[in-house]
């Protein structure tokens, strides 16, 4: 009885958020809660809702009505904000600042004090490799080097909840990679990171647990495995060379037929042993079998589809 | 240090150690010094040297060089000579200028020539036409059978000087040049200062805005700190320039009569010269007469609160706007007007320091800064500053608590530059 009490640590739990503005409704009784230590994905498409969303857990916005909950706590932007980490999708850092002063300045407005602040940008700066750069202005670096100093900026006072809005983009493959190894080594500490893109492929390699707002609601929640299965049409692959004829079946159709693969939708209540059974009985010799789960832009694409923000989600695709 | 301090430390630093900062707050005075050093030098070699007049004097009017003297004038009479046949030699036997005196009726005004290579100084022909016209009053006197030395004796020689009697029962001799001088300083720099350093911010805030690292800094600070922190380190950067300014006038004066003591030597020879024919005595005296810790003091509560109360102004304006420069412009315009009304107002209240339009300027909150230097060395009625301290106050207060709110919507707004009415309507809601 009493492990069904136990409540599940949320480091973050919203509440029937609103916030609505003069021309539009931006976000309309939104809640969801963020375990401790997981790595959130907040996807949706532009204009869904996902900044304003992101920008009243920061503080920089107030709700017009639900509750927030920081740490089991109401949230309390002004103690609060310590203890997050936000990079805004619109990369925001001083043209005509030294980058070692401006990190240790961003830190000391976190709260942190003058010697805490230097020693751990320098730390921060060893480890993405930027020790050199401390006495440049911003303006002399690259977009993708900026993105590092931002990425250091965020987390280098220690929060529990990191925001990332789009992290990844402007970087090259290797940088991508240093990023995310730091956001899971952050994880992995306990940190709380709350992700938020585009790119599915990234959602899918990175997130355990998403959900997907549209026009200022939420459509999906739950953990990626989860929301796969959710949305799987029972399609196969099957590796095997077979002509068309020899597939007269009522357990399932084909979907797709390539030389050496089919890709097949079970029909009634065929299992994938009915059809395992129906290919042995027929003698094809399979090299392969496995399900075809959706990739999450699949499944997204199929939400979002028809309202107008659909489009906008293909195009990225 | 808390965070409005980190922020005001943070805009102060950046901006005093800039280059452009420390080359104003140099050159501006040093030109000032160098004006002054040019002033004192033209004033020597003016007065140096004599002027050698060479006279042609047709009329007999005058009959000794005795008049001449200490005029800086030499003057020596040509005889056998025509203006036409002595100009073109002048130059050649030295002289510095030529007078020719022609032949005219007594009764009637005149009109002599002078010739020279160069044209003459202001003091040397105002001393010739003081020369001849003394010469002509005599022989005028002498033709009416007045003795001359009987009309010096009976002319009157009174001169009148302005005391101003203070509140405080002290008895001062007043300047109204220094006074206007002044007052004219003084307001022109609160009007360019307000200018200047409004417009700093309502950049700075466009930057931060454009920049977008706005909503970085918004997500550790509340907005209004961001604001604030802005407009007060700014403020103090104006300050500091101000103390630099002073610091440095002290600093130059000490040192030129160390660098060139003999230049320095002349020039306050000639400067007591001048205290003598009481021109120098007089600035000197006009600045003693007045009440510099009261004009201090006004001047700084001026400065500052003139420039608070703008300032939010202008950080509200670079909130709103984006990158577009022709955007801000627009609604610098209306906030720039009042600016300009005292600039204009300031100029009528010196002249006029006492009339209805001086009062209610140096009153209304949105000029007061600029107008009330225009009264500041007249003595201005206690409840008048008080009422003007108090609304000037109010005003800044109100202006930032309402822009406060505007800041707050419009620094985190991209897109289309909002409307009057919506920005009334940021500015007015509740919370």
């Amino acid at each position: 009885m009493a492990l069904n009490q136990q409540p599940t640590m949320h480091i973050l739990e919203l509440q029937n958020l609103k916030k609505y503005f003069a021309t539009q409704k931006a976000v309309d009784d939104i809640s969801f809660g963020i375990e401790k230590g997981s790595i959130f994905g907040m996807l949706g498409p532009n204009g869904a809702g996902k900044t304003t969303l992101l920008r009243m857990i920061t503080g920089i916005f107030y709700p017009d009505s639900g509750t927030i909950l920081f740490d089991g706590k109401k949230f309390d932007p002004l103690n609060d904000s310590k203890g997050i980490g936000y990079m805004p999708e619109e990369r925001g850092l001083y043209k005509k600042m030294k980058i070692g002063e401006q990190a240790v300045y961003l830190a000391r407005l976190k709260g942190m004090s003058q010697q805490d602040a230097t020693l751990k940008v320098k730390e921060w700066f060893v480890k993405l490799g930027m020790q050199s750069w401390w006495n440049k202005n911003v303006e002399d670096l690259s977009k993708g080097m900026q993105q590092k100093l931002q990425f250091v900026t965020t987390v280098v006072h220690e929060p529990q909840l990191i925001i990332l809005d789009e992290p990844f983009s402007g970087l090259d493959p290797v940088n991508a990679n240093l990023i995310k190894d730091e956001i899971f080594a952050l994880a992995k500490k306990g940190c709380t990171i709350i992700f938020s893109t585009h790119r599915m492929e990234q959602v899918e390699e990175i997130c355990d647990h998403i959900v997907l707002i549209n026009k200022g609601q939420k459509i999906l929640d739950g953990t990626v495995k989860q929301v796969k299965q959710d949305f799987k049409e029972n399609i196969y692959r099957v590796g095997a060379t077979v002509r068309p004829e020899q597939l007269m079946t009522f357990e399932f159709e084909v979907v797709k037929h390539q030389p050496d693969q089919l890709e097949i939708r079970l029909l009634h209540d065929a299992t994938p042993n009915d059809v395992l059974k129906f290919f042995i009985n027929q003698g094809i010799a399979i090299s392969s079998f496995n399900e075809k789960l959706p990739s999450l832009n699949e499944i997204f694409i199929k939400q979002v589809e028809g309202t107008a923000n659909a489009r906008q989600f293909q195009n990225i695709q | 240090m808390n965070k409005t301090g980190l922020i005001i430390s943070r805009e102060y630093f950046t901006r005093v150690k800039k280059k452009s900062f420390l080359l104003t707050t140099i050159l501006v005075p040093i030109v000032i010094i160098g004006f002054y050093v040019g002033i004192i030098a033209v004033a020597i070699s003016g007065g140096s040297d004599t002027t050698k007049v060479a006279v042609i004097d047709e009329a007999q009017l005058l009959n000794d060089s005795s008049a001449a003297q200490n005029k800086g004038l030499v003057l020596s009479f040509i005889k056998n000579e025509t203006e036409k046949s002595f100009t073109p030699k002048y130059k050649a036997q030295k002289y510095d200028a030529f007078l020719y005196i022609s032949n005219f009726n007594l009764d009637s005004s005149a009109k002599f020539t002078v010739h020279s290579q160069s044209s003459l100084s202001l003091g040397t022909s105002k001393a010739l036409e003081d020369m001849v016209n003394n010469a002509i009053e005599n022989k005028r006197l002498v033709a009416r059978g007045i003795d001359p030395a009987v009309y010096k004796k009976v002319s009157g020689n009174a001169s009148i000087e302005n005391t101003i009697d203070s509140e405080e029962g002290k008895s001062k001799k007043g300047s109204a040049g220094v006074a206007y001088a002044v007052s004219f300083i003084c307001g022109i720099l609160i009007y360019m200062m307000m200018i200047i350093y409004g417009t700093q911010v309502m950049r700075g805030v466009m930057e931060e805005k454009t920049n977008r690292i706005a909503e970085v800094i918004v997500s550790s600070v509340k907005p209004f700190q961001l604001m604030l922190g802005k407009i007060v380190g700014i403020g103090l950067v104006g300050l500091t320039q101000f103390a630099i300014w002073i610091i440095l006038m002290g600093v130059l004066q000490g040192i030129i009569p160390l660098i060139f003591p003999d230049f320095m030597n002349a020039a306050t020879q000639n400067t007591a010269a001048m205290e003598n024919s009481g021109m120098m005595g007089t600035v000197l005296q006009g600045l003693s007469s007045l009440p510099i810790a009261k004009i201090v003091f006004l001047f700084l509560f001026y400065f500052l609160g003139g420039y608070l109360t703008y300032a939010s102004l202008f950080a509200a304006i670079g909130s709103v706007v984006s990158e577009d420069q022709q955007e801000a412009q627009q609604l610098v315009f209306p906030v720039l007007m009042p600016i300009i009304l005292g600039f204009v107002m300031l100029t009528n209240t010196i002249n006029n320091p006492n009339s209805g339009m001086a009062v209610f300027g140096s009153l209304f909150p949105l000029t007061s800064p600029i107008v009330m230097m225009g009264r500041i060395t007249y003595d201005i009625p206690v409840w008048q500053i008080a009422v003007s301290m108090l609304l000037l106050i109010g005003c800044f207060l109100l202006f930032t608590w309402l822009t406060a709110k505007i800041y707050r919507t419009g620094i985190l707004m991209y897109g289309k530059k909002p409307s009057w009415k919506e920005m009334m309507k940021w500015a007015f809601r509740k919370a």
